[in-house]
C-alpha cells in the first residue's frame, strides 16, 4: 500500500509549477468549464445583438402585444373553435392562440386513445398461436412503421375525400348516430336545459362513492381475502344514479339531429352548418394516420414488454390453478407494464407532436395555425417560435409527469 | 437363473409415422388456426372460442380484401402503357393505377429539377454512395480506409458533383494556391509541432498540448485544403454550379437523409458524454439542449431553422434554405441519438472505465479503444430506428417547402395533364414502397448486426 503512494508522490513531485497544473483534473475540468461557459455567453450575446440589428432594421418591436389585436383569419370549424366561440374579426389573436393548444390536445387525447387500444390488440395478435391474426399484425406492424407518417397522413386525406358521399349527399358513418360526406362527420348534439347540472352533479358524486367503494373493498380485501365485484358496482354506480337523477328531474336535455338539405338553392344543400355536432374531415384524416401509425409501435411495445415476463410465471400462474384469462391479468400484465410505460410514454409524447403535422393538410392547431397563419399574418417570428416551443415543452412535461407518477406506483418495489 | 429371455425384443420395432393429426397440412391448420376456437368444454371458454371464431374470420377476410384490393389496383385494373402520348385520357377509364404517370414523372421523382444534362453527377454520387455503403455493410476488406472516406471525402466530393464550385474562380490553381498559404504554412507548423511534442520527450507541459496541436493541424488543414481539393476537382470535372433549388426528389432525401446519420452520430456521442460529465455547465448545458429539442416536434425545429434563426445572423447574411433545414434536422437527430448513446454507455460496467484508467489511458483513448466500441455495439437497434425515424421525418422538409420525394409528388399531382381519380394513389403507392423499402432494409440490417456482434452466451 505504501509503496503504491510513494510511487504516486513521485509521479507527483516530477512535475513542477505549470505541468501541475495542466495535469491537475480539477484545473482542467475548470478551463473547459470556462470555455464553454463563455462560447455560450458569446453566442448568446452575438445573437441578441443581431436579433435587435434586424428587428430595427424591419421596423419592428419585440413584444407580446400583438395578442390583444384582433385577428380576422377564417379557421375551420373544430374543437378549438367551439370551445372558444371563434368568430373571425370579434376575437382576439390571444383567442386563436388558445384554441389551437384545445385543438392540439384533442387530436394528441383522441389519439392516446385509441392508438392504445389498437396498439395493445395488435400486440396481442402478434404475440397469438393463431396464423391469421399473428400474420396480419406482422404485416400491419411492418408496412406502418416504414412509411413516413406525413405520407400515411396525405394518403388517408385521398382515402377520405373518394370514400365519402358527395358534398351533397350523406351516408351513415355509424348507422342510426353519426352520418357524414366529404364536408366532415356529423352527429347529434346534446342541447342542455337548465337543471341538468344536477345530473352533473349526481355523477360526480356517483364517481366519488365508487372510488371509495374500490377503496373499502381493497381494504376488505387485504384484511379478509374477501373479494367484492368493484367492476360491477362501479359501473352501476356510474350509470344509474345520473340517468335516475336525469329522469327525476325532467329530462332537461334535447338531442338535436344534424339537419339534411334536399330543397331549395343547389349551393345550400347538404348538411345545414351550425345544427348537430360536427367533426372536420382534416381532423378525421389526422386521426385516423396518427392513430394507425402510433399504434404499430405501441403493438410491438406491448409484445417485447410481455415477452420480457420470464415463462416460468405463467407456469406459476399455471400451477397455482389460475385459468388463462386471469393469470394474463393478473400475473403477466402487471409485470409487463414495468417494461412497456416508459416506451409507451415516449410513444405519447410522440403522437403528440406528429399532431403538428397537421400543417400539412389544415387542421388548425398550434403549429399551422399559431405558427404558421398567425405567424404570417402578425409578422413576430421570435415570439410566436419561441411560445410554440414553449407549449409544446409544457405538454411534454406535463406527460412524463404523469407517466412517470403512473410507473412508479406500478414499479418493482425493491430492498 | 435359467430363465427363457425369447421374448425379449433383439431388435428395435420399426419407426411409425407420426400419426395423421400431428404432421402434414391439416396438423398445422389445426394448431395455427382452429385449435383456439375449438374448445366448448365450459361456458366462458365457448365464449373465448366463438369471438376467437369471429375474430380470425374477420380477420382472414380483411387480409384477402387488402391483398385483392392492392393486386385488383397495381395490376388487373391498372393501365400500364400509354402509347398514343394522351396522358389522363388513358388512365381515365381503367379504375386501377395510372403507371404511365410514374413513367412521365419518374425523373421528377429521382432528380426533382436538376438540369437533364448535368444529372450524370447525380448519377456518379449515388454509384459512390452505393458501393461505399456495400462495402461496409458486406465486409470487405480494407473496411476502415473505405469508411474514412466515405466520412470525409465522399462528402466533399459529392458536393462538388451535387453543387458545382461555389467559389469564383478563374481556373488558375495558382491563385487559390496564393489565397491559401498563410492558413496551409500554419498547418504545417502546427502538424510539426504536434510530431515533435508527440515523438520527442520535451516534458510534460509539451506532452498535453500534443493533442491541441493536432487539432490546430487538422482544422487549418480544412480551412486551406478544402479549396484546394474543390478547385482541382471542379477543374478535373468541368461542372456547373446547379442551385440547391433546382435539386428534389430521392436526391434531395438522401442528401439530408446521410448528411443528418453522418452529423448526428457524433454529435450525439459529444452531447451524451456531455451529460455524463462531471462538470456542470457541461452536464447541464448538454441537459437542457437533449431535453429542449426533444420536447419539441421537428417541425418548429425547422420552422425555428427557416424563420428564426435569419433573426439571429448578422443583417445581411442570408444562409441556403436547404442548408437550414439539414442544420434543423441535424439538432433534431442529435439530441435521440444522444439519448439512445447514453442508454449504451449506462450499460457498461464500471470496471470498464477503472479498467481503462489503470493502464493509463487518457479519457479520449478510453473512450474510443474501449468504451464506445462496447457502448455502441449495445444499441445498434437503438441507432438504426433513430436512422429510420430520421429517414422519415425527412419528407417534414416539404412543409417549408423544399421539394423531396414527398414534396415532389405532391408537386405533380397537381398537374392538370394527369389528373385522374387514381393518379394520388398511384403515385402514394409507389413513393411509400420507395420508403418502405429503405426503412425495412435498414430495420434488417441491424437485427442482422444484432446477431453477428451478440458476445452474450446463450
Amino acid at each position: 500500500m505504501s509503496s503504491i503512494s510513494d510511487s504516486d508522490d513521485a509521479v507527483r513531485s516530477e512535475r513542477s509549477g505549470l505541468a501541475a497544473l495542466v495535469f491537475d483534473a480539477k484545473a482542467r475540468s475548470l478551463f473547459f468549464q470556462a470555455v464553454l461557459a463563455i462560447l455560450i455567453i458569446i453566442a448568446a450575446y452575438i445573437a441578441v445583438r443581431n436579433a435587435g440589428a434586424n428587428l430595427a432594421e424591419q421596423g419592428r418591436e419585440f413584444g407580446f402585444d400583438f395578442f390583444g389585436r384582433p385577428s380576422d383569419i377564417q379557421i375551420l370549424t373544430t374543437f378549438g373553435t367551439w370551445l372558444i366561440g371563434y368568430e373571425a374579426g370579434k376575437n382576439t389573436v390571444f383567442d386563436v392562440f388558445l384554441l389551437s393548444i384545445a385543438n392540439t390536445l384533442i387530436i394528441a387525447i383522441a389519439g392516446v386513445i385509441f392508438a392504445t387500444l389498437w396498439g395493445f390488440l395488435l400486440g396481442i395478435f402478434r404475440l397469438s398461436n393463431n396464423f391469421v391474426l399473428n400474420s396480419f399484425a406482422t404485416i400491419y406492424i411492418e408496412l406502418l412503421r416504414n412509411v413516413p407518417l406525413l405520407l400515411q397522413i396525405f394518403f388517408w386525406t385521398a382515402v377520405l375525400r373518394l370514400v365519402a358521399p358527395g358534398p351533397r349527399d350523406a351516408g351513415w358513418l355509424v348507422p342510426g348516430l353519426l352520418s357524414w360526406n366529404s364536408k366532415g362527420i356529423y352527429g347529434p348534439y346534446p342541447l342542455v336545459e337548465p337543471g341538468f347540472s344536477y345530473t352533473l352533479i349526481a355523477f360526480l358524486l356517483a364517481c366519488v362513492a365508487a372510488w371509495g367503494f374500490a377503496r373499502w373493498a381493497k381494504r376488505r380485501q387485504d384484511a379478509t381475502g374477501k373479494q367484492s365485484s368493484v367492476g360491477l358496482v362501479t359501473l352501476g354506480l356510474l350509470i344509474l344514479v345520473p340517468t335516475l337523477v336525469f329522469l327525476v328531474t325532467g329530462r332537461p336535455m334535447t338531442i338535436e339531429w344534424p339537419n339534411f338539405v334536399t330543397e331549395g338553392p343547389i349551393l345550400r344543400r347538404g348538411f345545414e352548418r351550425g345544427i348537430g355536432s360536427y367533426i372536420a374531415p382534416e381532423f378525421f384524416a389526422l386521426f385516423l394516420a396518427l392513430t394507425t401509425y402510433t399504434a404499430a409501435f405501441i403493438a410491438e411495445i406491448v409484445r417485447a414488454g410481455i415477452q420480457a415476463v420470464p415463462n416460468g410465471q405463467s407456469e406459476a400462474a399455471g400451477a397455482l390453478g389460475l385459468p388463462p384469462g386471469l393469470a394474463m391479468r393478473k400475473v403477466i400484465l402487471p409485470q409487463a407494464f414495468r417494461v412497456i410505460i416508459p416506451p409507451l410514454t415516449s410513444q405519447y409524447l410522440n403522437l403528440t407532436k406528429n399532431s403538428s403535422l397537421a400543417a400539412a393538410i389544415g387542421y388548425p392547431e398550434l403549429v399551422a395555425v399559431f405558427a404558421g397563419t398567425t405567424l404570417n399574418q402578425v409578422g413576430r417570428a421570435i415570439e410566436i417560435i419561441a411560445i410554440v416551443i414553449l407549449v409544446y415543452l409544457t405538454i411534454s412535461l406535463l406527460t412524463s409527469a404523469f407517466m412517470n407518477w403512473f410507473n412508479n406506483r406500478v414499479k418493482l418495489v425493491e430492498r | 437363473m435359467n430363465q427363457d429371455i425369447s421374448y425379449v425384443r433383439t431388435e428395435d420395432a420399426p419407426l411409425l409415422e407420426p400419426p395423421s393429426s400431428q404432421i402434414g397440412p391439416r396438423a398445422w391448420l389445426w394448431e395455427n388456426i382452429f385449435a383456439s376456437m375449438a374448445d366448448y368444454a365450459t361456458p366462458s371458454k365457448a365464449i373465448v372460442s366463438i369471438m376467437m371464431t369471429i375474430i380470425t374470420v374477420f380477420t382472414a377476410y380483411a387480409l384477402v380484401w387488402m391483398t385483392w384490393t392492392l393486386l385488383d389496383f397495381a395490376i388487373f385494373s391498372a393501365t400500364f402503357f400509354d402509347p398514343e402520348g394522351l396522358k389522363r385520357e388513358a388512365c381515365l377509364d381503367a379504375g386501377g393505377a395510372c403507371w404511365p404517370f410514374i413513367k412521365a414523372k419518374w425523373y421528377q421523382f429521382m432528380y426533382g429539377f436538376y438540369p437533364p444534362e448535368e444529372v450524370w453527377r447525380v448519377n456518379v454520387c449515388m454509384a459512390l454512395l452505393a458501393v461505399g455503403i456495400a462495402w461496409l455493410i458486406f465486409p470487405l476488406p480494407h473496411r476502415g480506409k473505405v469508411a474514412a472516406f466515405m466520412l470525409f471525402g465522399y462528402p466533399v466530393i459529392a458536393f462538388v458533383l451535387l453543387n458545382g464550385m461555389p467559389i469564383e474562380h478563374d481556373g488558375d490553381i495558382g491563385h487559390v494556391v496564393s489565397g491559401v498559404w498563410f492558413p496551409l504554412i500554419l498547418a504545417g507548423i502546427a502538424f510539426a509541432g504536434y510530431w515533435v511534442t508527440s515523438h520527442g520527450s520535451i516534458g510534460d507541459v509539451g506532452e498535453a498540448m500534443a493533442p491541441a496541436l493536432l487539432m490546430a493541424a487538422i482544422v487549418l488543414g480544412i480551412f486551406a485544403g478544402l479549396p484546394l481539393v474543390t478547385m482541382t476537382l471542379d477543374l478535373a470535372l468541368g461542372t456547373e454550379v446547379v442551385e440547391t433549388n433546382k435539386w428534389g426528389g430521392l436526391t434531395i432525401t438522401l442528401v439530408v437523409a446521410i448528411f443528418g446519420i453522418v452529423i448526428s452520430l457524433p454529435v450525439g456521442m459529444l452531447l451524451a458524454l456531455g451529460r455524463q460529465s462531471n462538470a456542470p455547465i457541461i452536464r447541464y448545458s448538454s441537459i437542457i439542449f437533449i431535453e429542449v429539442v426533444r420536447g419539441i416536434p421537428l417541425i418548429s425545429v425547422l420552422f425555428f431553422a427557416s424563420a428564426m434563426l435569419p433573426y439571429f445572423l448578422e443583417p445581411g447574411v442570408d444562409f441556403n434554405k436547404l442548408l437550414r433545414a439539414m442544420i434543423g434536422v441535424v439538432l433534431f437527430a442529435s439530441a435521440y441519438m444522444a439519448e439512445v448513446i447514453r442508454g449504451g454507455l449506462q450499460a457498461i460496467p464500471k470496471g470498464q472505465y477503472e479498467g481503462g484508467m489503470s493502464l493509463g489511458l487518457s479519457f479520449w483513448q478510453q473512450m474510443r479503444l474501449i468504451i464506445m466500441p462496447q457502448a455502441l455495439t449495445t444499441v445498434i437497434p437503438g441507432i438504426v430506428n433513430t436512422f429510420i425515424g430520421l429517414f422519415k421525418d425527412t419528407t417534414l422538409v416539404l412543409i417549408i417547402s423544399i421539394f423531396d420525394l414527398l414534396g415532389i409528388l405532391s408537386a405533380t399531382l397537381k398537374d392538370p395533364e394527369w389528373s385522374t381519380p387514381t393518379t394520388a394513389y398511384t403515385g402514394y403507392l409507389v413513393i411509400a414502397l420507395i420508403y418502405w423499402i429503405f426503412c425495412f432494409g435498414m430495420s434488417r440490417y441491424s437485427v442482422y448486426m444484432e446477431n453477428k456482434l451478440d458476445r452474450s452466451h446463450r
